[in-house]
């Protein structure tokens, strides 16, 4: 159990690796200057000077890497041009909002959709089926922010049930919190839901037909326990690499919900760094969510061992 | 074809989804004679309701919604077929090649690996933020993450095909290996890459628009849906049209491919997760 622990951790350094390789070649191999256009149209040519030096562009290339290598492995993003901090303190300061907004969409998410995919697979054919189904074609046609405006303009600006946009600390208090939560996280888990209850429904029903199901039935099992005990368990490890795959697909709309509801977090940072070509945050925050992104995928390989004894070995 | 008309009275969705698509490239192509200027201001008519003289309405700067969808038709449509041709051709030489050559395999599977857990987006904003916005980085930057995903697929159907007797008679027959890759191997990528190049346009075309939204997509001037939405979001309760017109439509859009790419999915019996991101 250790040794597999232990290989599948060091596993994640080659990829991790190839995650810092590309994010400096993106920097060092951009056609044109980017140094000038991070400056910006009206700069002078001591401002791109300067933002040369700091980024270390003057440097030649290896050492530039080296350096770039040296200080991830201390943990040090860089430093913002913009706001002149630590990219990684700049960083912590916004997290609490997207975790927040990451764990409250992942719970609603997984038991929305694990119980849709559980329903329309123990009642395959029926109308709420078909529904399902529907809802999971468009779940993935629908984009994050025009589902996020509709839900804001809905219960926000019509029926006045929830705030249109902002973010309550935890600290003042959790329903007010969980109120500005609302919201974001349905716009930011409808794809989501709609993956995880496609590959929910299609599992249940290949379980539904093994042989041991028509045991159970025989014997007499009651549905409820059939349907969770028996056949969810055996369903369990294709759903949970799917909820590991698909954090991929919230990295991404984070980035875009936290603009839409205006939620001060990581994603805003980014955004915010767009129009100022503050290189620097994007790609610390491009390292951060990749490592995330890694790291939950690992856990879900470990999970399986949960799952599934046969993989313990 | 016949099975094809059979095959389509079964699954109205698909004909649907591909009439759908017709119409809106047909939009986007006759635009300079179904449309008018995208860029006329006029101040006096600003947030106007839809009514006869703007079937869509107006934005904050008077310009008419419905010019400015049509036009925003031709950049979606033209990101989502590029970035679809362009992942597919630098993807099948790829994973043909891992598939094929195993000595190279490892490495080029470790960078997929390592490229794929880079979030799509945030690539994307990084190589448009390094660069002076264009449509060509928009497509090249929503084509880099594409690429590991068409590689893994077609590596698995070449692993899958390779052993195969007819390859091995081919091998033992002494024919080249990339005579054996392209004229044995890769029509076996095809039917796959036809259902997979959908999914991607479809996402192609949800990246753009997330990108123009967020302010890192083409230059601002050109309309587009994700920006027009982005412009409008201050008016959301004064004038929700000015978002939802173009907002309903690239859902539509996105819709219609992705139907279209179940169908064929289903037609061609191509066996493959769907797409994760």
């Amino acid at each position: 159990m250790t040794g597999t622990i232990a290989r599948r951790l060091a596993s994640i350094v080659p990829v991790m690796c190839i995650v810092a390789i590309c994010v400096f070649l993106l920097l060092h191999f951009a056609p044109g200057d980017p140094a000038a256009i991070m400056a910006g149209d009206n700069a002078t040519p001591a401002n791109i000077a300067a933002i040369r030096a700091k980024l270390g562009l003057d440097q030649p290339v290896w050492l530039q890497f080296l350096v770039w290598v040296h200080n991830l492995l201390r943990g040090d993003l860089g430093t913002s041009l913009f706001w002149g901090e630590g990219v990684m303190t700049l960083i912590g300061q916004r997290a609490e909002p997207t975790i927040s907004l990451a764990l409250t969409t992942i719970t609603f998410a997984v038991v929305v959709a694990v119980t849709l995919g559980v329903v329309a697979a123990a009642k395959v054919g029926s109308l709420l089926d078909r529904a399902v189904m529907g809802f999971a074609v468009m779940g993935f046609s629908v984009p994050v922010f025009v589902v996020g405006y509709l839900l804001i303009f809905v219960f926000a600006i019509i029926l006045k049930w929830l705030p249109v946009q902002g973010y309550t600390p935890i600290a003042e208090g959790v329903l007010p919190w969980l109120r500005n939560l609302i919201l974001p996280s349905f716009a930011l888990g409808m794809a989501y839901v709609a993956l995880i209850a496609r590959i929910t429904r299609a599992t249940m029903l290949d379980v539904l037909a093994e042989d041991y199901m028509r045991t159970a039935k025989a014997k007499g099992v009651a549905t409820r326990p059939m349907l969770l005990k028996h056949a969810l368990k055996n369903a369990a490890v294709p759903i949970v690499t799917v909820i590991g795959n698909g954090v991929a697909l919230l990295i991404g709309g984070v980035v875009i919900t936290e603009t839409v509801f205006n939620i001060p977090g990581v994603g805003r940072l980014v955004v915010d760094a767009i129009a100022r070509r503050d290189y620097p945050i994007i790609q610390g925050v491009i390292m951060v969510f990749s490592g995330v992104y890694v790291l939950v995928n690992l856990l879900v390989d470990l999970s399986y061992t949960l799952f599934d004894p046969r993989v313990r070995g | 074809m016949t099975r094809l008309g059979e095959f389509c009275r079964r699954n109205p969705t698909i004909v649907i989804g591909a009439m759908a698509l017709m119409a809106v490239a047909a939009l986007a192509i006759a635009a300079p004679w179904i449309a008018g200027d995208p860029m006329a201001l006029a101040p006096i008519d600003r947030l106007q309701p839809p009514s006869a003289a703007h079937w869509l309405g107006t934005d904050f700067l008077g310009r008419d919604i419905y010019d400015r969808v049509v036009y925003g038709a031709r950049i979606s449509l033209i990101v989502g077929l590029s970035v679809a041709v362009c992942s597919i051709v630098i993807g099948l030489t790829i994973g043909l090649a891992a598939g094929y050559w195993r000595g190279v395999d490892t490495l080029v599977m470790r960078i997929m690996d390592g490229l794929m857990a880079i979030p799509a987006i945030l690539l994307a904003i990084a190589m448009v933020s390094l660069n002076r916005a264009s449509v060509w980085i928009v497509i090249v930057a929503i084509t880099i993450p594409e690429v590991p995903r068409i590689v893994r697929l077609v590596r698995s159907v070449v692993l899958s095909v390779r052993t195969l007797p007819y390859i091995e008679a081919a091998v033992s027959g002494g024919s080249p290996g990339v005579k054996i890759v392209v004229r044995h191997i890769l029509p076996a990528t095809i039917n796959p890459l036809i259902v997979q190049g959908t999914y991607i346009t479809a996402s192609a075309i949800l990246t753009e628009a997330a990108l123009s939204f967020l302010g890192a997509g083409v230059p601002p001037e050109i309309p587009t849906w994700g920006n027009m939405i982005a412009q409008s979001r201050l008016f959301i309760a004064r004038a929700p049209w000015t978002i939802f017109a173009p907002g309903a439509t690239l859902a539509l859009v996105i819709l219609s491919v992705n139907l279209l790419g179940d169908g064929l999915r289903d037609f061609l019996d191509v066996r493959l997760a769907r797409r994760m991101v």
